[in-house]
């Protein structure tokens, strides 16, 4: 260790390093949040002087329009990754908490589990969205379809919702457990009653955190999901969808300034949806910090 | 801990931890029902990701042995004459003419990621720094907060604002102020020439750097929460001051768990698509000139040209593509691994939000 060789260093210059240290640190929190202060101010300066409510109301014609497919198109995303990524997540977080073995010196089995888990969690999602065209809508001949997207979207997020499920099941103490077994309850039951329903917040959580993912993701949808300026159907095949990010992303730089406005309006409807499933988690977090007992 | 010590070995204590299914007991549907849908769902991701990649390699196999080694290093794009005659090598169907190098791509994946590092790792280190040893509570919280939700603005806006308003911005008012005034000298002289429009290179890597800086200042934030108080206490009475405090004892602390979160926001710039597709210029086949130049990357090379790469009737364009999905799996799969192996080691993780 190196802490003698400061003796000599002068008491100013030493107070002097401490100084410009905390002006630096400001000056980075600045420059962190300052772009995205302007980012937020930009979008709404942008979106809000054209707003007008029929955005919400009618669909793409021409060179305006509306957004009322890509809103419900994006809702019905997000309403399907959550039946079916949310599912599959939820239940594997459980698998890897509650059933994992334990092999005989004592530590957990599942590693492959898990490690797949890590890659998938941070697989570029314009690759998952290449083999989604590639071995679904062209290969098994869906087309650009609803079920396309939501393969290769729910793919993507149960990484994030296994990861929360299991976070907030080894949460709940041992005794709750051991205590549900006492009472003679089945395992599925004391799982429902008691395991599940003690973590239900920490698991919300982490669907709201994938959902937000959802909403934002445009690469995997772009050739899974195609567009569609109709309305969504329920049609799960031979049917595109059309969402939110996809307007942002081809509308940005066409030369009509009403394309633009759809562009920023797009935009703005994103960051509000997403803002609003952050805050709700934050709340849901908060909340039961508050119930629960101390020490955890 | 109030739990009563019992003769059981700590081996018995962790197997207890969870439900223990295989219990003769549980016979009943509903226990078998969840641990089936459970042990079902656990599997879906490594399925998910064999099947990826076996796909991912089908497809690409075609253009593997057309492109031969000689892709890593060759900077050409030529899609090949799309209505001219189909020429035959090692047995695959090519357009006349097409010849496809990875290398302007993969330099161009890793300059803007590396730029995007440069930037982000001490500004998200100082703004952990100012979120958890400076400001009060009342105010850290919310700003803590207000970062983490820069993780989830989506990426097709960031490029949105970045294309339209910090582009235009930095190449009109900041990028001639430095090329103008930097020395002439081997290194520094990358930084000189023609700024352009404010789509390229510097652009990108800044892009990528406000992207990744809230996944590794969140990250770097818990860390340093984590930091017992009392060897900073104690160092402070020994008279270190702020500064010295940070750099003695705080992150070398934490500097594994600092590391694996850099690795894990270079793995998720290397795979940033959109908002690179938005501001890098998209220009295949060569690299930037100077840091200001136009280029692009694998990741928005395959989703600006897979609409294009139809038209290829030989289907060559979507097996060169794939190629280079397999590259890019490959490099964000090693740096991962690396990340996850640093960070499991130190601290107990949680995954932070935002994606490539």
């Amino acid at each position: 260790m190196s802490g003698v060789d400061t003796v000599r260093v002068s008491t100013a210059w030493r107070r002097g390093k401490a100084h410009g240290f905390r002006a630096l640190t400001y000056l980075a929190l600045l420059f962190v949040v300052g772009p995205a202060i302007l980012l937020f101010v930009n979008v709404a300066a942008q979106a809000i002087p054209h707003w007008s409510w029929s955005v919400l109301t009618t669909v793409p014609l021409g060179n305006g329009g509306g957004l009322e497919n890509a809103i419900l198109g994006t809702l019905v995303i997000m309403f399907g990754v959550l039946l079916l990524g949310g599912t599959t997540g939820v239940l594997a977080g459980i698998f890897l908490s509650e059933f994992v073995s334990v092999n005989r010196k004592g530590k957990e089995r599942g590693g492959v589990l898990r490690a797949s888990i890590d890659v998938l969690a941070g697989f570029p999602s314009i690759v998952l969205g290449y083999v989604g065209y590639v071995a679904l809508a062209v290969g098994l001949h869906w087309g650009f379809s609803l079920l396309s997207a939501l393969i290769v979207l729910s793919l993507m997020v149960v990484p994030y919702i296994t990861k929360a499920t299991e976070t907030a099941l080894r949460q709940v103490p041992t005794t709750y457990r051991e205590g549900a077994e006492a009472l003679g309850m089945r395992m599925g039951y004391s799982l429902r009653k008691v395991t599940l329903k003690t973590a239900l917040p920490g698991i919300v959580t982490g669907l709201l955190l994938a959902e937000s993912i959802t909403v934002g993701e445009t690469a995997p949808l772009l050739y899974t999901a195609g567009i569609s300026n109709g309305l969504p159907t329920w049609q799960l095949v031979h049917q595109p969808i059309g969402y939110l990010t996809y307007y942002v992303w081809t509308d940005w730089n066409q030369p009509f300034p009403s394309l633009h406005y759809l562009s920023y309006d797009a935009s703005l409807i994103l960051l509000v949806m997403i803002l609003t499933l952050l805050v709700v988690s934050r709340l849901i977090v908060s909340r039961s910090q508050r119930h629960s007992e101390s020490g955890r | 801990m109030s739990v009563p010590v019992s003769s059981t070995s700590s081996g018995d204590v962790s197997a207890r931890r969870g439900l223990r299914p295989r219990r003769a007991a549980s016979r009943h549907w509903e226990d078998r029902l969840w641990l089936a849908s459970s042990r079902a769902a656990v599997t879906i991701p490594l399925v998910g990701l064999t099947f990826v990649v076996i796909v991912l390699f089908f497809k690409a196999w075609p253009a593997i042995q057309v492109n031969g080694p000689g892709y890593l290093s060759r900077s050409t794009w030529q899609i090949g004459n799309l209505y001219g005659g189909i020429q035959h090598i090692h047995g695959v169907e090519i357009p006349q003419g097409a010849n496809y190098g990875a290398w302007p791509l993969i330099a161009g994946t890793l300059q803007s990621s590396v730029i995007a590092l440069i930037v982000a790792v001490p500004l998200s280190l100082g703004t952990a720094f100012a979120l958890t040893e400076r400001l009060p509570r009342w105010i850290a919280q919310p700003l803590g907060f207000f970062v983490e939700i820069l993780a989830a603005i989506p990426s097709v806006v960031i490029g949105l604002w970045g294309g339209l308003v910090l582009g235009p911005f930095l190449s009109a008012h900041v990028y001639p102020l430095v090329a103008n005034h930097v020395p002439n000298v081997p290194v520094l002289n990358y930084f000189r020439g023609y700024v352009g429009q404010g789509e390229g290179l510097l652009t990108s890597g800044l892009i990528l750097g406000f992207m990744i800086i809230p996944i590794i200042a969140a990250t770097t934030r818990d860390l340093f929460n984590q930091v017992p108080s009392l060897p900073k206490e104690g160092a402070e009475a020994l008279g270190f001051t702020e500064a010295e405090v940070a750099r003695r004892i705080t992150i070398p602390w934490v500097r594994s768990g600092i590391v694996g979160a850099t690795i894990l926001g270079f793995g998720r710039a290397l795979g940033e698509t959109m908002a690179v597709a938005m501001v890098s210029g998209s220009i295949q086949g060569h690299l930037a000139n100077n840091i200001y130049g136009t280029m692009t990357t694998i990741a928005a090379t395959i989703v600006t040209q897979l609409d294009s790469s139809f038209t290829d009737a030989t289907g060559f364009a979507l097996a060169n593509l794939a190629e280079l999905g397999l590259i890019l799996a490959v490099i964000s799969i090693l740096v991962n691994f690396g990340a996850r192996t640093i960070v499991s080691r130190t601290s107990k993780y949680r995954a932070p939000l935002g994606r490539a």
